[in-house]
Parts: structure tokens; sequence; C-alpha cells
């Protein structure tokens, strides 16, 4: 039996009332490992971490964290319950100084803040070196190691990443999704949007497709490399009937 | 010249610190506020209430302090006048705009504001009356610092602008040195994502009213010091404080401080050459050079 | 009796050629979503525009070229539209509330530079003596008053059914589309920047028709005529009509100048007389609580906008 630590149930949610972009969605997630959605554009897997963070209104279904249901709370206290969300595009304040960035994250560590910026810092050295540089100049590589160490320094249990490897170079996004894998066999359960289908299949542990706002199909990772179905979906858009 | 560019800083120092306030609020939620310019009425005829009422309870506060003509009695009016401010800009917010703003009609926010300006203005005058007062009868006479080019100086402008000058002083600390200074920044930056980083965006926004109705309270009192106080304070205001906050660049607090002292010394050194009576539109005129050469001001970012 | 029509005449002739300004305003802000900050510049430059081009020569300043008075009246609404286009240049493509401030602007420098030009408008005593066309000939003020008073409805009436024809055509589609989603009308391979530019100017111009109006009707214009509270007015009656709906728009001036005319005579008649100082005061809260208690409780207006063909589409961003 596996350990679930986050679930959707059903779950309907969109940004325009009426108007609904997920259709009963349901997803669970399993501890320390990485779960990673993929599908088509515009198949809504955004929006699908976006309502379990709270950004995207939920209208109907549940999310549950643990045995704690939390739909409908609000972004700002997903950190309360352990859940940190790393969105895909301006992820961390360009404005602040690294520093800064972090030490916003921390403020609420008190006395344990200096040493926690200081074990990121040692984890991430690159961030380290340029600790006092605004956040806007870092590379793209830089600014998504900036925005996981920023989700990381309030010791999440669940951490959900929209396409961390998205606009960076192959060698960029390989460090990123490494990152991803050791945070996952530390203990973390990660839940990832993908857009590269292979790379995602190859490194993630349970894999659940989406085209046009619905549950479509999952299964381990490893089954679903070689499913000709995948490609179907992705080819024709084709629906697959009952998920 | 030089007494024209005096002016202009003094003035500039005023205006500064009501765009603070209202570059912050515009960013943050997103709308043209033009009953911000209010809040420095609100906050001038709130010292003059509480100016009154120590003088009366306590005479011994009723003395000036040293050279100026302001007394200690004003001088802590001028506090109570901030926090006083402050909370009537929370008051507004809660009653009117984040309901609407809740309804989802942010354009229909900028109107809301005109009509919250008719109505504070108009207030103030039924209660105060629409005669101008001052905070002290007694005259107090300048100092001459040259004779020629003639320069002078009143002592109560020197403490205006050094008051000025501390207030963004301990703003610009609170910015860049605190992590609650950051969380400010981060809202103005990216709402949004403030909020996943754990920041309850209401609070944050409560505290942004706070703050800029109490430099607008400040810089009410400091207008009133200088010139006189009267219920149209925030209409003739109002149009230098945006040309400000568009000087600066809409959301850049530095902009806006910037741009306060750039608007005000523009508008005394235009002077110079255009007779008085044209000067209510020299802010117009900086607002459309603006939008001419920088759109996106001093330090703003490019945005829609 | 007489007395009771004239002042009916009176009256409907000024809610008429307020509506008009209400429906440039609609125009831009119903139709469009401009805002609009400086409803009073235009309507000013519409009835300076008229007067100068229009009346007879005076001695201290310019204008009196005794134009056509239907010419005088177009020169009026080209300097509203040019105007427009100044400022709608420079702002079309910024956020809203840059619109909004640089409108504002507008309106406060306009008032400023009439009150102060001395050689141009006449300075802070503005305009006087208009020859109004007809007069001499009807002679009788009574009659002319009727006479202007047809000609005030059909303007009104001319107006509405040119903007009806307007919405209805391709061309108001596109702006309601722009209105609605950005975006979505510039994949279309639209620029929405200039057709709100076009729609801006051409607002602005009925506001320069209604100014010019109004400069006929008074045979007066001064800087006290086109003071900022003049936009707020003619707010409070589109959001009492109800933005996007013409005859709402109508409806919402008569409602408007009725509330006016009625608490500036009940204010004259029964306030005690220290408050009589503050009737305009008053008047102005009354205005101010009208705008912003619409917004809270009833934000469509009282005449809401019939057809809402917004498909708000799929906002996915995924």
């Amino acid at each position: 039996m596996l350990d679930i630590v986050l679930k959707t149930e059903n779950i309907v949610a969109g940004y325009v009332k009426g108007l609904p972009i997920l259709h009963n969605i349901s997803v669970s997630l399993p501890r320390a490992s990485i779960s990673v959605i993929i599908g088509p554009n515009g198949a809504g897997k955004s929006t699908l971490i976006k309502a379990i963070a709270g950004i995207v209104p939920v209208s109907s279904g549940n999310i549950f964290c643990g045995n704690k249901c939390i739909t409908g709370m609000r972004p700002d206290q997903m950190g309360g319950v352990g859940i940190a969300y790393v969105p895909q595009t301006d992820n961390i304040f360009r404005t602040l100084t690294i520093g800064q960035n972090l030490d916003l994250v921390l403020r609420h560590a008190g006395v344990e803040a200096v040493e926690r910026r200081q074990v990121l810092f040692e984890q991430f050295p690159p961030l380290s070196d340029k600790r006092n540089e605004k956040a806007g100049a870092l590379s793209g590589g830089q600014r998504q190691m900036l925005a996981v160490a920023m989700a990381l320094a309030v010791k999440p249990e669940i951490i959900m990443m929209d396409e961390p490897s998205a606009g960076l170079s192959p060698k960029a996004a390989g460090e990123v999704l490494q990152l991803v894998r050791d945070l996952a066999d530390g203990g973390a359960s990660i839940l990832l949007v993908e857009q590269n289908v292979n790379q995602a299949l190859q490194f993630a542990d349970h894999c659940y497709i989406l085209a046009e706002g619905q549950h479509q199909i999952d299964g381990k990772a490893n089954d679903l490399i070689n499913d000709p179905v995948i490609g179907q979906i992705y080819i024709g858009g084709k629906r697959m009937g009952a998920a | 010249m030089i007494q024209h560019l005096l002016d202009g800083i003094l003035v500039g120092s005023i205006l500064s610190m009501g765009a603070i306030g209202l570059t912050m609020v515009m960013h943050m939620l997103r709308f043209a506020n033009f009953s911000h310019a209010e809040l420095l009425s609100i906050g001038a005829y709130a010292a003059l209430v509480f100016d009154g009422l120590f003088s009366a309870i306590l005479p011994a506060l009723a003395t000036s302090i040293g050279p100026l003509s302001l007394t200690w009695a004003l001088f802590l009016s001028i506090f109570i006048a901030m926090g006083l401010t402050g909370l009537s800009a929370v008051l507004i917010d809660m009653l009117v705009f984040k309901r609407i703003r809740e309804n989802g009609h942010e354009l229909s926010m900028v109107f809301a504001s005109f009509g919250m300006a008719l109505i504070v203005r108009n207030l103030i005058s039924l209660g105060f009356g629409l005669k101008t007062r001052l905070y002290t009868e007694d005259i107090v006479f300048a100092v001459r610092l040259s004779d020629d080019p003639l320069i002078l100086v009143k002592p109560d402008q020197v403490f205006v602008l050094i008051c000025a000058l501390f207030f963004m002083a301990v703003l610009h600390f609170v910015l860049s040195r605190t992590t609650f200074g950051y969380t400010l920044r981060a809202v103005a930056e990216n709402p949004t994502l403030a909020q996943v980083t754990g920041i309850r965006l209401s609070t944050v926004i409560v505290i942004t009213w706070i703050i800029g109705g109490a430099l607008a309270a400040a810089a009410g009192v400091f207008y009133g010091l200088n010139n006189q106080i009267n219920p149209v304070i925030g209409r003739d205001l109002v149009l230098p404080i945006f040309a400000a906050t568009i000087v600066g660049g809409i959301g850049s607090i530095y902009g806006a401080v910037l741009g306060g002292f750039i608007v005000g010394i523009a508008a005394n050194m235009a002077l110079v050459i255009l007779p008085s009576g044209y000067s209510p539109a020299v802010p117009f005129l900086i607002i459309l050079a603006v939008l001419l050469v920088r759109p996106n001001g001093l330090f703003g970012e490019e945005r829609t | 009796m007489i007395g009771v029509i004239s002042y009916l005449i009176f009256f409907v002739t000024v809610a008429s050629i307020l509506s008009i300004a209400v429906l440039g305003l609609n125009l831009q802000w119903g139709n469009t979503g401009l805002f609009n900050g400086g409803v009073a510049a235009f309507i000013g430059a519409g009835a300076y525009g008229l007067v100068i081009l229009g009346g007879t020569a005076q001695p201290d300043h310019l204008g009196g070229y005794g134009l056509f008075y239907p010419l005088a009246l177009l020169g009026g609404m080209i300097v509203a539209g040019i105007l427009a286009w100044l400022v709608g240049i420079l702002t079309m493509r910024l956020r809203h509330d840059y619109l909004a401030i640089a409108t504002f602007g507008v309106a406060v420098a306009f008032e400023n530079f009439m009150r102060n030009s001395d050689k141009i408008s006449g300075g802070a005593k503005g305009i006087r003596g208009f020859e109004r066309p007809f007069e001499a000939f009807i002679g009788d003020p009574f009659y002319f008053s009727i006479g202007f008073f047809i000609f005030a409805m059909t303007m009104l009436v001319l107006v509405y059914i040119f903007l009806e024809k307007l919405i209805r055509s391709p061309f108001g589609r596109l702006l309601r589309a722009i209105r609605e989603d950005e975006t979505a009308a510039q994949s279309l391979g639209k620029n929405p920047g200039s057709i709100r530019l076009k729609a801006f100017v051409a607002g602005s111009m009925i506001m320069g028709l209604a100014g010019g109006l109004y400069a006929t009707f008074y045979a007066f214009i001064s800087p006290q005529d086109i003071l900022p509270t003049l936009t707020f007015q003619i707010w409070a009656m589109l959001i009492v009509g109800g933005a996007g709906n013409n005859k709402g728009a109508i409806a919402g001036a008569f409602l408007i100048w009725g509330v006016w005319t009625l608490s500036g005579w009940g204010l004259s008649r029964f306030a005690p007389l220290e408050a009589q100082l503050y009737a305009g005061t008053i008047q102005y809260i009354l205005i101010g609580v009208i705008i912003v208690g619409m917004l809270l409780w009833r934000p469509q207006g009282l005449f809401p906008e019939k057809l809402v063909v917004s498909q708000t589409g799929d906002r996915a961003q995924s």
C-alpha cells in the first residue's frame, strides 16, 4: 500500500466561472516519489497544479493533503500544510537580490533563518557567488535554481513544479531534473508538469496523461514509455474514452 | 532662479511623499487612484484639529519650537494625523475599493476613486468651511541667505525638507534592509508569486494603504505649513502627484521620490519663463513630455 | 403657465445637449472601454472653437471670424477631435490608467489655459456676445427658445441614430471585441490601438458638438463652464444610465440633470441661509455618492446594456 501524500478527487476548475478547464481530474501523489503530468498544449496541466496550489478556483471536487482537506485554501496558506509550488515563469522576484529572495521566504524561520540560508547556499554554490546581485540578472538555469531553492527553504513535504526544464539548455535542464530526482530520493514528494515526454518518462516514477482537461491514462512511467497510446494522444489529440 | 530652485526642492519633497503611496497602490491594485490626494487634505485637517486640541489642553505645548512657527502641539499632531489618515485610507478601501475589486470591476475603480475624491473634498468643505486656515497666525520671517540674488528661506521650510528626507530615509531602510520591506517589494513586483511564497495579499494591501496614507498626511501638513490649509488641497495636488508617479514609472517607489523632486523643481523653474497663472498646467506638460520620450518613466518596467 | 413651459423647454434643451456629451462618452467608455477623465476639455474645445470661429469680432482677443454657423460648429468639433487625437496617440498603447491621468490632465490644462490666455480666449471673463443664428430673425426670445429646443433635440436624435448605426456596423463589433478581449482582437490581425484611437477621437468630437451647442445656447463661454466637475456630472449620467446602452445614457442624462436642478432648487428654497453658501458642496457630495453608490450596488446602471455578445473564451494557459 502506497503512502499517498496528496490527492485530488474529481476536481473541476477554471479561471472563469462556468468555463471549467479541468473536468473531474483525480490524481494521487505517493510519498518520496516523482509523479509527472504530461499532455499536449492546452491540456490543462498547469491549471491542475495551479488549482491544487489555490491559484485557480476549484468549483467542485476535493483536494487532500494527507488526511486534511485543502480545497479552497489560499495560496499563501499552502506552505503551512507543507506544499511548495514553483511556477513556470516569473518564479523569482527580479527586483530583489538573490539573498533578499531567500530572506523573504525564510522570514518566519526566526533564528534558524541564517543557518538555513547558509545550507541553501552550500547546496547551490552559483547562487552563493551572486547573492548580492539582482535576481533579474541571473541566467535561465540559475533562475530556476533560485526558484527551487526558494521552494526548499520552507522544507516542504510536497513540491509542485511547472515545467522546470522549459527554456533551459539541455545541460541546465539535465541538472535541474537531476536535482528533482535527488530531492525525491531524499524523501520529498514531487508533482511535475513536463513538456518533454521522453525525458519525463525516463526519470519519473508515475505518470498522468491529460488531454482536453480530462484524465486520459496513467501508470508507471516505465510501462508507459513504449505505449503506442501516448503517441496517439499527442498526434491526434484523440480521446481515450473512460480513463 | 536659485530661489525658484529652492522652492522647487521643497515642493518636490512634499510631492514625493504623496507620490510614494500613490505609486504603490496604483501598482498593487492596478488603478489610478484619483482620491489619493484627498488623503493630504485629511492629514492637514486632522493635524489642525489635534493642534487646537493639544494647545487647549496643555497650553505649554502651544509654544513654538526654536525659530520655527511649528509648535510642539502641531509636531505631535503630525504623527496622530499620519495614523488617522492611514486608517482613513484603509477604511475607504474596505468600504468602497475592496468591494468593487472583489466584484471584478477593475476599471470601475478609477470612477469610484473620482467619486470618493468628490465626497471627501466636499465633506471637508462642509465640516471646516470653504475659507483658508493656517496652523499659526504668527508671521515667521524668512532668513536672508543672500542679497544678490535675493534668496529667502524660512526656518519652517528647512524643517519640512529635513522631515521629508527623514521619512524617505526610514522607508528606504525598511525596503532595502528588512524582510518586511522585501515583502512589500515582492507584492509590488508579482502579487501571485508573492502569495505562493506565503504572503497574505490582503494584509499587505492594508499595510500599503497605511503607509501611503501616513506619508500623504505628513505631506499635507507640510503643505499646509508652507502654504495654507483649504479644502481644495487635494484638487490642486492630484495632478502634480500623478505627474511624479509617471515621471518615476508607476510602481517604482524610488522613481516616485525622484519624480516628486523633478516635478516640484520643474514646476517652480517654469515660473521663470511662464506667468504664474499657468503653473497648474505645468504637471500636465511634464506628463506629456514623459509619455513622448519614455512612457514607462525613469524606473518603470513595461507592462500591460 | 408660460413660465412653466419656458422652464421645461430650458430644462429639456440643456438635458439634450448634455445627453449628446454622454453619448460621446458612451462610445468611448461603454462601447470601447476607454476611460476619459477630461470630458470637460473636449466639451470646452467644441464650445471655444465654435465661439472663436463663428463669433463676431472682439477687440482684445482671437476670433470673431463670423464663420457660417454649421461650419463653426463643425470647426469646434474638429478642435475637440485634434485635442483627443493628440492625447490618444500618446496613451492608447499604454495601460488604461495613463489615459485616465492624461485626459484628466488635459482638462486641468485646458481650463487653466483658457483662464489665463486673455488674447485667445478672453481669459477668466470668457467670450460674450455670440450671435445666435436666427435669433435676430425670430426676434421673440420665447419662440427662439422653442426653435433652439427643436434644433437641440434634432441634433440629439441624429447623434443617437449615428451611434446606433455605428455600433451595429462591423466597426462597432470590433470595438466591443477589443473591449472584451484585446488579445483575441489582435490575433485577428486588427490593430486595437488605432481602432481605439478612432473611437476616442469620434467620441470626443461628439462631446465637442455638445460643447458647441452649449455655447450657442448660452451665447457665452467661460472657464467657469468647463471645470473638471463637469466631467464628473457627465460620468454620473452614464453610470446611472448604464454604460454601453445609448438609450440608457440619454435617460441617465435627463435623470441626473433633473436631480441636479431639483437639488439646487430645493437647497436654495428650503436650506437655511448659512447653508446656501454650501449648496454646491452638497450637490457635489450627492454626485459623488451617486457615482460610488451605483458602482457598489448597481454597476450595470439602471438601464443595462441588453446585448452582451461576449464570448469570454477559453483562457487556459497550459
